[in-house]
């Protein structure tokens, strides 16, 4: 085969070019095409951005309604209601993380590239947070106000909701990552991914319940920092495995 | 070892071995829990503070531990079929997973019953019980998950990773809820809240916790066997053995 | 260095079924593979697990002569794979959808290199229009677009020619052959009739659907 040459020096010398650029550069350079694109996707399809939001909005709503208006009672729930909401509102938008990309064959795509599937998933899960757990964090003071939550708790509200909602949005992605094969994967999602939210929740919660009494709060917050630490040690893994068996299915 | 992993690969070997196991670990079951629970039921002297009431922990106690270690072995089963893709570990995670939930409830229920006369209501939001009911719903999402695949290999896989990552949460799970539970509430009774039992309590309950473990091995044992047949019922060893069985 | 791809006793079971086995296979610079067979007969996964998605396989897999455990980075940077669903996102514009490719390729990537990709399939004047209001077959050709992009020595295509009209076609097996001669290597799966040529090879799998006995 005579021609069997004219190519090969070709690709060698491409890819000893690349590898003397800082092989770094590339990863660097697939992360932030990622997270634009993902980004540039969810902007050209704003009601997907919105939604979670007004279904934070709507869910508050329904806590007066159905318990009652007294500001009293309100300010003692409050905590508990707004992370509750937030965290189902984060868990609305989940499912989509990875269905569009299984669904147009983009995923195998991504699975198929050169650079670490761990890190391109994290990218995914950053967007997902930037656009969900960040608008609910920065949300939540003005529904608080609506529940009379107590002065003073505002900023700890909001801080543990963008720590906590980025722990949930990775926990979440495996569970994302594991149903995107099935066709009805919704309900399941939440089955698989509730439990694992509870210690979120549970610290969350009492972070604003602990800046309402005035103790504490940091050391709760120390402790959403310590679950997102591990969870953005693990979870990647996770999520890349998960990919791997449900690209398969 | 590797020879040992090697001979796990043959759900063959696997079920000529266990027929042999199994046996011992049924008699080991029976005894254990006859004994365990005749001893326990009778003749433990009754809790200076409870009363007989405190004789549901011969229950109780065991469901729990097994139910916690269940779902440990269920995940040591997942790794090691991600890992050396052997199916007998597999098959055992699947059978283990309903029996798991089962003890979970068990546990739950007879909490439950406890609460009665203890707490005066048949539910408490007890750390113990609300750590048991988060494992409840990881066993629930556990099967849920294996059922939901039509693949079987992509089912196993999942269903591994899950277990996995549940048996990574289940530390953090119990102990931000006890954190919770200290906060929200001055500790009262707890179900297992004594520290030094006499020897006439802990003994019966040793013995059962033993029966139980053994009752576990037994079974899973057992159903693993028969998943076995029903995966390879088209490998020609299975068909030699239904015919000699005719 | 020439490329390839060798398979030694490659054998695939799914759910208890035996799509293939002992399969071996030798691929070589220069040649197109395609790959044969009834429907059900593990086309698709053969080429999964030749293209390193499936690991879900016995057997051992060697690129370029070391096995693919130890050689995968080193494959991924010389493999394009394009699958049933064309991996282009309706939201986005051809451009931006190639140069996401690009960039996943580890390479910033320049407009002119995606321009030129996208008038080499026929979609000068489309750049950047959203993909969405193109038709199937123009969305095909923007996954195509990627076999100009991003130069890679092995290309694995399953049914490539789905949804692409007659001229696309012609000019898509001329594009394969092309290839082959300039020392790359295609593995193709496809219902389409291929040219003859001394590049092609054919490589059938058996009635597949066989449930087995005894391993």
């Amino acid at each position: 085969m005579p021609n069997t040459e004219s190519l090969s020096p070709a690709t060698e010398g491409r890819t000893s070019a690349r590898g003397a650029r800082e092989p770094a550069g590339g990863l660097a350079v697939a992360l932030w095409a990622t997270l634009r694109r993902d980004l540039v996707l969810l902007m050209r399809r704003r009601s997907e951005v919105l939604n979670p939001l007004v279904f934070f909005a709507l869910v508050i709503t329904l806590f007066p309604i159905g318990i009652s208006p007294d500001p009293d009672l309100l300010a003692t729930i409050a905590p508990g209601l707004l992370w509750v909401a937030a965290l189902l509102a984060a868990l609305l938008s989940l499912d989509s993380l990875f269905r569009g990309d299984f669904d147009d064959g983009s995923l195998e795509q991504l699975l198929l590239t050169p650079q670490p599937l761990p890190m391109l998933g994290l990218a995914k899960v950053a967007v997902h947070w930037l656009l969900t757990g960040l608008p609910l964090a920065l949300m939540a003071p003005v529904l608080g106000i609506m529940l009379s939550l107590p002065a003073g708790s505002y900023l700890v509200l909001a801080v543990s909701l963008a720590l906590g909602t980025a722990s949930l949005s990775l926990i979440g992605a495996i569970g994302a990552a594991l149903t995107v094969g099935l066709s009805r994967g919704g309900v399941l999602l939440s089955l698989l991914v509730l439990p694992l939210y509870i210690p979120v929740l549970i610290f969350g919660a009492g972070a604003v319940q602990a800046a309402i009494l005035g103790d504490g709060a940091l050391a709760h917050l120390a402790i959403l920092g310590a679950l997102l630490a591990l969870a953005l040690m693990l979870a990647p893994w996770a999520i890349a495995a998960s990919l791997r068996i449900s690209i398969n299915g | 070892m590797w020879a040992f992993i090697n001979k796990l690969r043959s759900p063959k070997w696997f079920y000529a071995i266990s027929a042999r196991l199994q046996p011992f670990f049924w008699v080991a079951a029976t005894a254990l829990i006859l004994v365990g629970s005749v001893w326990g039921l009778a003749f433990a002297p009754a809790d200076y503070q409870q009363g007989n009431s405190f004789r549901i922990i011969y229950v109780h106690v065991p469901s729990a531990f097994l139910a916690q270690s269940i779902f440990v072995s269920m995940a040591v089963a997942g790794l090691v079929y991600m890992v050396w893709k052997i199916k007998i570990a597999d098959m055992a995670a699947a059978m283990m997973a309903p029996l798991g939930a089962a003890m979970t409830f068990v546990s739950l229920f007879s909490g439950a019953v406890w609460g009665v006369p203890t707490w005066g209501t048949w539910w408490m939001w007890d750390a113990r019980l609300t750590s048991m009911l988060i494992l409840l719903f990881l066993y629930l999402g556990v099967i849920a998950l294996r059922g939901a695949f039509s693949s079987r290999d992509s089912a196993s896989r999942a269903a591994s990773v899950l277990a996995m990552v549940g048996v990574i949460n289940i530390p953090i799970i119990k102990y931000s809820v006890d954190w919770w539970y200290t906060l929200h509430q001055p500790a009262t009774f707890t179900i297992t809240g004594r520290v030094a039992m006499p020897t006439e309590m802990w003994v019966p309950l040793l013995l059962m916790v033993l029966g139980f473990y053994s009752f576990f091995i037994a079974l899973t044992l057992m159903r693993t066997r028969s998943e076995i047949l029903r995966r390879e019922s088209n490998k020609r060893w299975v068909r030699d053995l239904a015919l000699e069985e005719r | 260095m020439t490329l390839s791809l060798q398979a030694r006793k490659l054998a695939c079971e799914r759910d208890d079924r035996w799509l293939f086995e002992d399969l071996d296979l030798d691929i070589q610079a220069g040649e197109i593979v395609r790959i044969e067979g009834p429907n059900g007969s593990g086309k698709t996964t053969l080429l999964k697990i030749l293209s390193g998605q499936l690991a879900d396989y016995q057997g051992e897999l060697f690129w370029n002569g070391l096995p693919m455990r130890e050689s995968r980075q080193a494959f991924l940077e010389s493999l394009l794979y394009l699958g049933h669903a064309p991996g282009v996102k309706a939201a986005l514009t051809p451009q931006e959808n190639l140069a996401w490719y690009q960039a996943l390729a580890g390479d910033s990537g320049s407009e002119a290199a995606r321009l030129t990709s996208l008038a080499s399939v026929g979609l000068a004047g489309f750049e950047d229009v959203p993909a969405g209001q193109l038709s199937a077959g123009q969305q095909r050709r923007v996954a195509l677009a990627r076999l100009e992009l991003t130069p890679r020595p092995l290309w694995v295509l399953d049914e490539p020619f789905t949804a692409i009209d007659r001229d696309g076609v012609e000019a898509l097996e001329e594009r394969l052959i092309e290839h082959a001669r300039a020392g790359g290597c295609v593995l193709v799966t496809t219902h389409h009739p291929l040219r003859q040529t001394d590049e092609l090879r054919r490589v059938s799998l058996g009635g597949g659907g066989q449930r087995h006995a005894e391993h």
